[in-house]
């Protein structure tokens, strides 16, 4: 049972916080501004004391899985550990107490750590050059999008397509789309990785770029990530990675040696920045020298000991957020970083790599994996096996939350039937590991034996599972004020 | 320092387990000659060598703890409770992720209902999704919805809604075969006649902000009237602090409110992250973009919270969905959340009025100065602009300013080469009387 809605805890005159009283004359409000600019009644929130905020928020807060109380090994999203230190260090008052437009002479020090985290992903990707404006990767695949369409305008011409394989995520397309390009999809060749047929077959004269994710999302390393590249390159078309899963390559292969054009990074998965339940995260895009001068505007400059904003951008795409990007999440990658260093950022990939080869291997039998090469830092299993027995995917998702594991991705790729998602990260250990092996595999048992139980699931949780479709029939997407019982019982 | 807690006799048994002699076949996938094992980064450091190279940069920044900022211009310092950071710090509400399983992401799911309600209540509006990256991002993404959604090709917007979002509509836009217009303004504010002129049955919808870049009030119900006369969308960009006292953009007829949310109890940060607040009427519900959380029953018929609407959303429509947006500022929503909770109507209002109040003393003060000018007659929140008479340099005065640890408005000839004198200055309850009056008596000297 989930508890009550914080309005329904209000109480007309508490109050949960004090202002400090007004040290200026006071004046009255219509004397200031005119009766047709003046709000009749503020905002109609609740009244709550200081406690009853405390105790709402942290008995809500129990009620989530996270990356500090439960393994949560949801494919694609990187959930590692998150360092307390560098919460410590975001919320330093020089760093959370600057305002925007500050005179640089007062921001030295967040120019300088900028300027470094510019340098240590450029040296960590063998990219030229990173912009680090973007708020996340999807508006990092969104600032890559406008600079293809600005370099084709560039060189004078009009392409239109963006080839995306079968297995991508879903902003690649979203994201094409909404930069006026239109999507031709490549489908996945029986290993699971592009089809290099395929790809010449779809390769026309209007391509004028093909992003790709390495290791994709089936966690497989491209192998012929670099014909690939000379195929597109060839013909004047780019190459965009989606460097979601960069968490793989850290230390084992660099993205601009790969013939990768242009990628994004997200903050949030490889360099540890919180998830905070659905964001901030930072999504900087790395360019070669070539697309450079089209990066987003201002960029951080080094004038001799003194660092600078630099708004001129002769080609630049333009903007893609106010002032500077999360500046905040940026400070924290930098901590994470610096902490581990050349060797510890080497050990966090060969960890994430043998930690999911091992699952994979300790689940191998029961769950297999289509495409069965040795796998990156993730990997996709599929529970088709459970189907004659009534059980899907999702009703392992949902078991497994009965045993105390966040669920792994489901049914997605797309490509992969009743699939799941795994990825465990580095900073697990293999007694999590084979827990969690252990776990998965009594639930296959389960549902042999006892199906209902599976189907069933969640049992443990503070709710069922919910109905979903009255969820997007009969929306309800905020509170409206008490429910009279009466008519809700007349209504039954 | 790393945060790996298997040790190597681990791993060599864990590669034992999955078959392979070392590592290194372990990755043989990757093409040797791709290999590139050593990475030109400097060596890790331990907890106390980082807390000593990053407050190191730290001190090389004057936070606003060391100066006196009378900066605004988009991004507003505000009190933060303690309370805020207390809660939000909670690993359960820091480190999960996205609530895709919702049986475990109850926490989750119920605050982002309670924001979603709080800021629709805030704005007077009918639906709020559960947040994009910024106020900039946001008024893009009310215009690509517009577009969408009237089938209309032109965007009027004000030229006095902050810079940083024209051009990132512009950006965002690039592609999109649009039309950007800008209308002019006069006196500080948008210029009603021009924008009457330029309202046409091709116009998708109309920008304005509230209160604008020069911190002046527009007069937005007329706008909003002269749009709707020609079936134009009318969006809003607001203020949440202000409002606690302003008229609320669903009183004066906004089809979508848009707002950096930032100052609802998160920190400055230099600029970022922000908090995007988007909101708009029933009529266009099912074309917003981002999460939205929603309330359902479970098996049981009891009441608990789930994404919803997820068919408008790239995981599933892919290149047919509303927007790109996946990840989007769920820790800022929260914290917004816990803020609105604290401040309740009554804080909210106070917080609202102490500001107005010190912004228009602290103009008033200015103004006693001979070399001082008001740039505008309007009516204005907590932001407002003036002008220094042509003999005094703008930078100087401020370089003046700063050498006592005071941080002057934001020049806005950058911005706006026609005002070379002008400066948008800011107001909020961090600035005390005494702080202001030292303003007053430090621009006195400068003679």
């Amino acid at each position: 049972m989930v508890g009550p809605l914080i309005f329904e805890q209000s109480v007309p005159g508490r109050r949960g916080y004090l202002l400090p009283p007004s040290d200026v004359p006071a004046q009255g409000l219509s004397e200031l501004l005119p009766p047709e600019q003046l709000r009749a009644t503020p905002p109609p929130w609740p009244e709550v004391a200081e406690f009853d905020a405390v105790r709402h928020f942290t008995r809500l807060s129990q009620l989530n899985f996270s990356v500090d109380t439960h393994f949560y090994p949801l494919g694609s999203c990187t959930m590692k550990y998150n360092p307390k230190l560098n919460e410590r260090v975001a919320a330093l008052p020089g760093f959370a107490w600057l305002h925007p437009l500050q005179p640089t002479s007062q921001v030295q020090g967040t120019l300088q750590l900028l300027y470094e985290l510019e340098q240590l992903l450029c040296a960590i990707t063998g990219m030229a050059a990173f912009t680090l404006q973007p708020a996340a990767g999807a508006q990092g695949e969104l600032t890559g999008l406008k600079i293809i369409a600005a370099y084709q305008r560039r060189k004078r011409r009009t392409r239109s397509t963006i080839l995306i394989p079968d297995s991508a995520h879903g902003t690649n397309p979203a994201s094409a789309v909404l930069s006026g390009f239109k999507v031709v999809q490549i489908a996945s060749g029986r290993d699971g990785l592009i089809d290099l047929t395929e790809l010449t077959s779809k390769l026309t004269t209007d391509v004028a770029a093909l992003m790709l994710t390495n290791p994709n999302t089936l966690g497989l390393f491209e192998r012929d990530i670099k014909t690939i590249a000379a195929m597109l390159h060839e013909r004047d078309a780019l190459v965009y990675m989606d460097g979601a899963n960069m968490n793989a390559l850290l230390g084992i292969a660099r993205p601009g040696d790969m013939g990768a054009d242009l990628l994004q990074l997200n903050l949030h998965k490889t360099f540890s920045t919180p998830h905070g339940g659905g964001g901030p995260g930072a999504g900087p895009v790395g360019v070669t020298e070539t697309l450079e001068d089209f990066l987003p505007v201002p960029r951080v400059r080094k004038r001799g000991h003194t660092f600078v904003w630099d708004e001129r951008g002769r080609v630049t795409v333009g903007r893609m957020h106010g002032f500077y990007g999360n500046v905040g999440v940026l400070v924290r990658a930098y901590a994470y970083i610096r902490t581990l260093g050349r060797e510890g950022l080497t050990r966090a990939s060969e960890v994430a790599i043998t930690n999911a080869n091992y699952l994979k291997v300790k689940l191998q039998e029961t769950f297999p994996v289509p495409f069965d090469h040795h796998c990156m830092h993730e990997f996709v299993s599929t529970v088709k096996s459970l189907k004659p027995h009534g059980v899907t995917a999702m009703d392992v998702a949902k078991r497994l939350l009965d045993y105390g594991f966040y669920a792994p991705t489901v049914y997605f790729p797309l490509i992969v039937e009743e699939a799941l998602m795994i990825e465990p990260t580095e900073t697990e250990s293999k007694e999590t590991l084979d827990r969690f092996a252990q776990a998965l595999l009594s639930i296959a048992e389960e549902a042999k034996t006892n199906p209902e139980l599976v189907r069933r699931a969640p049992q443990r949780m503070a709710i069922d599972r919910l109905d979903e479709v009255k969820a997007a029939r009969e929306p309800n997407l905020r509170w409206v004020g008490p429910v009279d019982a009466a008519s809700v019982e007349s209504r039954r | 320092m790393d945060y790996a807690p298997n040790t190597n006799d681990q791993l060599h048994d864990m590669l034992r387990t999955i078959g392979v002699g070392s590592f290194d076949e372990l990755i043989s996938t990757v093409p040797a000659e791709l290999h590139s094992r050593a990475l030109n980064v400097p060596s890790g450091l331990v907890e106390a060598e980082i807390l000593d190279l990053c407050e190191g940069l730290a001190a090389r920044n004057r936070s606003l703890h060391d100066v006196t900022s009378f900066l605004g211009a988009g991004s507003y310092a505000h009190l933060i409770p303690t309370v805020v950071d207390a809660l939000s710090a909670r690993g359960e509400w820091l480190t999960p992720y996205t609530p895709y399983q919702a049986e475990a992401s109850q926490g989750t799911l119920q605050a982002i209902y309670e924001f979603q309600t709080m800021v629709c209540e805030l704005m007077q509006m009918d639906v709020a999704n559960a947040s994009l990256y910024d106020g900039a991002s946001s008024v893009a993404e009310a215009a690509v919805l517009s577009l969408r959604a009237t089938e209309r090709p032109r965007i009027l917007v004000s030229e006095a809604v902050h810079p940083h979002a024209r051009e990132t509509m512009a950006t965002y836009l690039q592609g999109a075969q649009a039309i950007l217009q800008e209308i002019p303004t006069l006196n500080g504010v948008t210029d009603l006649e021009a924008l009457g002129k330029a309202l046409r049955e091709d116009v998708a919808c109309v920008i304005l902000q509230q209160p604008n870049v020069f911190g002046c009030l527009e007069p937005m119900a007329q706008a909003a009237q002269l749009a709707h006369r020609v079936g134009s969308l009318f969006v809003a960009s607001v203020y949440p602090i202000s409002l606690g006292i302003l008229q609320p953009p669903g009183a004066y007829g906004a089809d979508i409110a848009v707002a950096e949310g930032r100052c609802l109890g998160s920190p400055i940060a230099y600029g970022g992250p922000g908090l995007g607040l988007f909101t708009t009427t029933s009529t266009l519900l099912r074309r917003i973009p981002g999460r939205l959380a929603g309330c359902t029953v479970d098996r049981a018929g009891r009441r608990g919270y789930t994404l919803t609407l997820q068919t408008r959303e790239q995981h599933i429509r892919r290149e047919r969905a509303t927007s790109n947006i996946c990840t989007n500022e769920g820790w800022l929503a929260l914290r917004a959340t816990i803020f609105m909770s604290l401040m309740g109507p009554h804080g909210m209002q106070e917080l609202a009025k102490t500001n107005l109040e010190k912004a228009h003393y602290t103009r008033q003060r200015l103004l006693e100065i001979p070399w001082i000018l008001a740039a505008f007659d309007q009516p204005f929140f907590n932001e407002f602009t003036i002008q220094y008479e042509e003999s005094r340099k703008v930078e100087a005065v401020h370089r003046r300013l700063a050498s006592a640890g005071l941080v002057a408005g934001f020049p806005l000839a950058e911005w706006y080469p026609m005002l070379p004198q002008a400066s948008v200055w800011c107001v909020t309850e961090l600035a005390s009387k005494a702080a202001i009056d030292r303003l007053i008596e430090t621009l006195k000297k400068i003679s």
